[in-house]
């Protein structure tokens, strides 16, 4: 899962720095995600995943980071009775 | 008077507002240049540190009553109500975002004691007009920086005793990897680079400059840019304006009424006197406009105060949309209210020398869609949107 993230990220984040320099934990915001960016990167991780964000979830927090994208996926697959690691 | 012996920041506001604000406007407008008396005045009765809590030495006056004063001078000067808010955006971003530094408690203290007024520096040459990236960037050396900044606009810089500037973190840092730095005017110099000869908001002087700073590293924030400018400063800006803007709009509709009336009196008693005309039924489509926008103002100020110490709530998508829509709707509004004035006291209203005059007040008004400019907004929020579920319930 965390590879895909990282290739949606690549895709829609329009970070200023390579995705694969940044550590799980890193800062998103700081590496150049807009407000904008972050919704192309909602939409295309539903997208990948087959998922749908709940409101709770439309927060700056919940795409902060990698490690924080991952979360909130998997805790949103588990939701949906489906395994994380087969994502 | 309040329980320390002191008048209502309202009543002082109205004070200022009607005394000194509304006596200068005209010349502040005609010269294009900052209105002193008013901050002097604004200094004199502690205003600008009003927000600032009681244990730094300010009064812990409320969000909303920073609002409220924000209205009243902009009934009487837009160029010192658009000061005093954005002045206010930065005191509202140190006290929510710097709370873990010592320096930038101690600095609140001392903003309080001696009424400082702050600008802000995030606009610069080579970012688009996209203040959430920088090109300069802190140059550190053992405890102190160096930071020259090429700024296209600092609102006031000439006249401001400190900057809260923007910079990349470090030479090596990311266009997007931001800092801000409370700056005093002892460690900077300006050069200015642009003038201010604007249609109208001429006393706010947001000028270019080249802004030079030795200064020590702990007067940078701890918090990263990206964060305080998402939390505070979005929905205290749109706010503050809205409210100065509602300020506006009432003072058009006081000269509309009273060209009314004036009209009235002079048809009392004669036949069909009593009908209503033209201009009457205008009035009427206004004030119902305005009680709209009010009220809108008081829900997005009763919404910020909510959210405001809730990180989540600030960075919501339905509270960016809010935010993003009062600044849309209280700007369009507050210039669909001139303009109607306009036509309801006509050449006396287009006049610049009646006491009807409405020129200043339609010129200023005009900076509203531009400053961050509507059609960016509504492209920002286009995009949200495509995220946004949306509230159906009334009350919920």
């Amino acid at each position: 899962m965390n590879a895909k993230i990282r290739a949606l990220i690549s895709e829609f984040g329009r970070l200023s720095v390579d995705v694969a320099t940044l550590k799980n934990e890193a800062d998103l915001y700081t590496a150049g995600l807009t407000s904008f960016a972050s919704v192309q990167l909602m939409l295309g991780i539903e997208d990948a995943f087959d998922i749908e964000f709940p409101e709770r979830m439309l927060n700056r927090r919940s795409f902060a980071s990698i490690a924080a994208i991952e979360q909130a996926v998997s805790e949103l697959l588990a939701e949906a009775g489906r395994d994380a690691e087969a994502a | 008077m309040n329980d320390i012996g002191v008048s209502s920041l309202h009543a002082r506001a109205r004070a200022i507002g009607v005394g000194v604000a509304a006596a200068h406007a005209d010349a502040v407008d005609r010269e294009g240049r900052f209105p002193f008396e008013t901050f002097e005045a604004l200094k004199a009765e502690r205003l600008l540190g009003a927000m600032i809590p009681l244990a730094q030495g300010g009064e812990g006056a409320s969000f909303a009553d920073i609002c409220d004063v924000c209205c009243v001078l902009g009934q009487h000067c837009a160029s010192s109500a658009m000061i005093y808010a954005m002045h206010q955006i930065q005191v509202i971003c140190l006290i929510d975002c710097a709370s873990s530094s010592a320096w930038h408690q101690a600095f609140l203290a001392r903003a309080a004691r001696d009424q400082l007024l702050l600008a802000s520096s995030t606009s610069e040459a080579g970012i688009g007009g996209d203040f959430r990236n920088s090109v300069c960037a802190i140059e550190a050396s053992g405890t102190q920086f160096h930071l020259r900044k090429e700024a296209i606009v600092i609102s006031y810089g000439t006249q401001a005793d400190c900057i809260l500037v923007t910079a990349r973190r470090n030479p090596d840092a990311p266009s997007s990897d931001q800092v801000i730095a409370v700056i005093e005017r002892a460690q900077y110099s300006l050069k200015r680079t642009t003038g201010w000869d604007t249609l109208g908001m001429r006393g706010v002087c947001s000028e270019g400059h080249i802004v030079e700073v030795t200064a020590a590293c702990e007067q940078i924030a701890p918090e990263p840019f990206a964060e305080i400018a998402a939390q505070s400063m979005l929905g205290a800006s749109h706010l503050v304006w809205a409210s100065m803007w509602f300020g506006i709009a009432s003072s058009a509709i006081a000269k509309a009424q009273s060209f009314v009336k004036a009209e009235a009196r002079k048809r009392a008693g004669a036949p069909g006197g009593n009908a209503a005309t033209p201009a009457g039924i205008r009035l009427a489509h206004i004030v119902s406009k305005s009680q709209m926008l009010k009220a809108r103002i008081m829900e997005g100020i009763r919404h910020f105060e909510a959210v405001r110490r809730d990180a989540d709530g600030l960075t919501s998508l339905s509270f960016t949309i809010a935010m993003n829509n009062l600044k849309i709707s209280a700007s369009e509004t507050m210039l669909e209210i001139i303009t109607e004035a306009m036509m309801i006291c006509g050449i006396y209203g287009y006049k610049n020398d009646t006491p009807h005059s409405l020129g200043r007040l339609l010129r200023d008004a005009l900076s509203a869609p531009i400053m961050i400019n509507n059609d960016r907004i509504l492209g920002n929020t286009s995009n949200l949107l495509t995220m946004y579920r949306q509230d159906a319930t009334l009350t919920g």
